[in-house]
């Protein structure tokens, strides 16, 4: 039962972790609840077809059909990500005004939430689509506490989630977007550095140096801390140079594009900033 | 117009040789899972090269092949095998194991 339940709660902590950062980017905004929720049903469904499907996926493209849908499901869930901060950067300041305003209740952009939605669905997918498969090889083999031993790991990783997602609600408000904001960003990059060790494995991208560094005497990529940071900010113990370049791509495109796409073009971001200030000093 | 056409031509040659990360293809390595234990448990493989690596799954249940010692993370469905790209790795030893059956599925890749 132990054995089930640790698996499960690593693949769901993977999952919870992405989707209590994505709550709390989304705070304050309107039927975001549905929007989790629905994320989370359509990763669910998303992980039940593509567990069905796993054989004829991995014979797929000569062998490599799974890291190439995996490194695929990854960077979608960058390009959403990315679409979803940069929007943001131009209308966090105004969310942020809204609720130290009225509190709550803030009508968003539906398409930026969607893209949220999509990234809850993909994370629950990735993740639940190998719970999937472990519990269907365990009930072919029989094994016992197989229930408990789910209950437990889903437990268990929901328990981690919400603690984060409580902790990042203890962020003073003023602050709020910029964090949350920032660890998308971190989140964004780490996946599509886990999307790169996928097309390198496929043999499908060169290492470009297969460790760069090694940093496993101090934090193990297996260990609980290492794969929670490895989720975050996309921590890696022994990482490939390719994987670097993945990663510090993805942060220049999601930082620059905030910088010159966020501002919508009502307000010069030099006017913008006094004006935000003088706000945010008469609401406070 | 002829060095430009030269480094042209090296532009193209390198952007060629790096969309086809195998140039010669690797040198291949077998692995048998059956009762959830790999077979060899000690696979030796040459440092600094890159190998080619299939995992055959004779159980009636997934595995997932997997380490934390090197990059490796793939899923072998019942009764197939699957193949991975592994190294090139420094000599030493690293340890992989089946993510689904981790009190037995336990091996170490001797990179020599």
């Amino acid at each position: 039962m132990w054995a089930i339940a640790l698996l499960v709660f690593r693949e769901v902590l993977e999952a919870a972790l992405i989707v209590s950062v994505v709550a709390a980017a989304t705070r304050g905004v309107r039927r975001r609840g549905w929007f989790i929720g629905g994320g989370i049903g359509l990763g669910v469904l998303g992980a039940l077809l593509v567990a069905a499907f796993a054989g004829a996926i991995a014979q797929s493209l000569s062998g490599v059909g799974q890291e190439l849908f995996n490194a695929a499901v990854l960077l979608a869930a960058v390009v959403m990500i990315g679409w979803h901060v940069i929007w943001m950067s131009s209308h966090g300041r105004e969310l942020t005004q809204h609720m130290k305003a009225v509190g709550s209740a803030v009508r968003t952009g539906a398409s930026s939430l969607t893209m949220l939605l999509a990234v809850v669905a993909l994370a629950v997918l990735r993740e639940g689509s190998e719970i999937v498969l472990f519990l269907t090889g365990m009930l072919a083999g029989g094994a016992d506490g197989l229930y408990q031993g789910l209950a437990l790991g889903l437990l268990g990783g929901a328990l981690v989630g919400f603690a984060l997602y409580f902790g990042l609600l203890r962020i003073p408000i003023r602050h709020f977007f910029s964090a949350t904001n920032g660890m998308l960003v971190l989140l964004a990059a780490g996946l599509a550095s886990s999307a790169a060790r996928y097309l390198v494995q496929a043999d499908v991208l060169p290492a470009w140096g297969n460790q760069v560094w090694d940093s496993s005497w101090l934090l193990s990529d297996g260990s609980l801390a290492g794969s929670i940071l490895h989720i975050l900010v996309g921590y890696e113990a022994r990482p490939a140079g390719i994987q670097l370049v993945f990663y510090a791509t993805a942060v220049l495109v999601l930082v620059s594009g905030m910088r010159l796409l966020g501002h919508d073009g009502k307000s010069s971001p030099r006017h913008a900033e006094p004006a935000a200030k003088a706000l945010t000093g008469s609401a406070s | 117009m002829n060095y430009a056409g030269s480094i042209a031509l090296g532009l193209l040659l390198s952007l060629t040789t790096l969309g086809s990360a195998v140039a010669a293809e690797p040198a291949a390595y077998t692995l048998v899972l059956q009762n959830h234990r790999y077979q060899p448990t000690e696979l030796h493989i040459p440092a600094d090269t890159r190998v080619k690596l299939e995992v055959i799954n004779k159980d009636p249940s997934p595995e997932e092949f997997e380490s934390n010692d090197f990059p490796a993370e793939k899923i072998i469905m019942p009764k197939s095998s699957a193949t991975l790209f592994v190294g090139p790795l420094k000599a030493g030893r690293y340890h992989f194991y089946g993510d689904f059956h981790q009190p037995t599925a336990q091996g170490t890749l001797i990179v020599e």
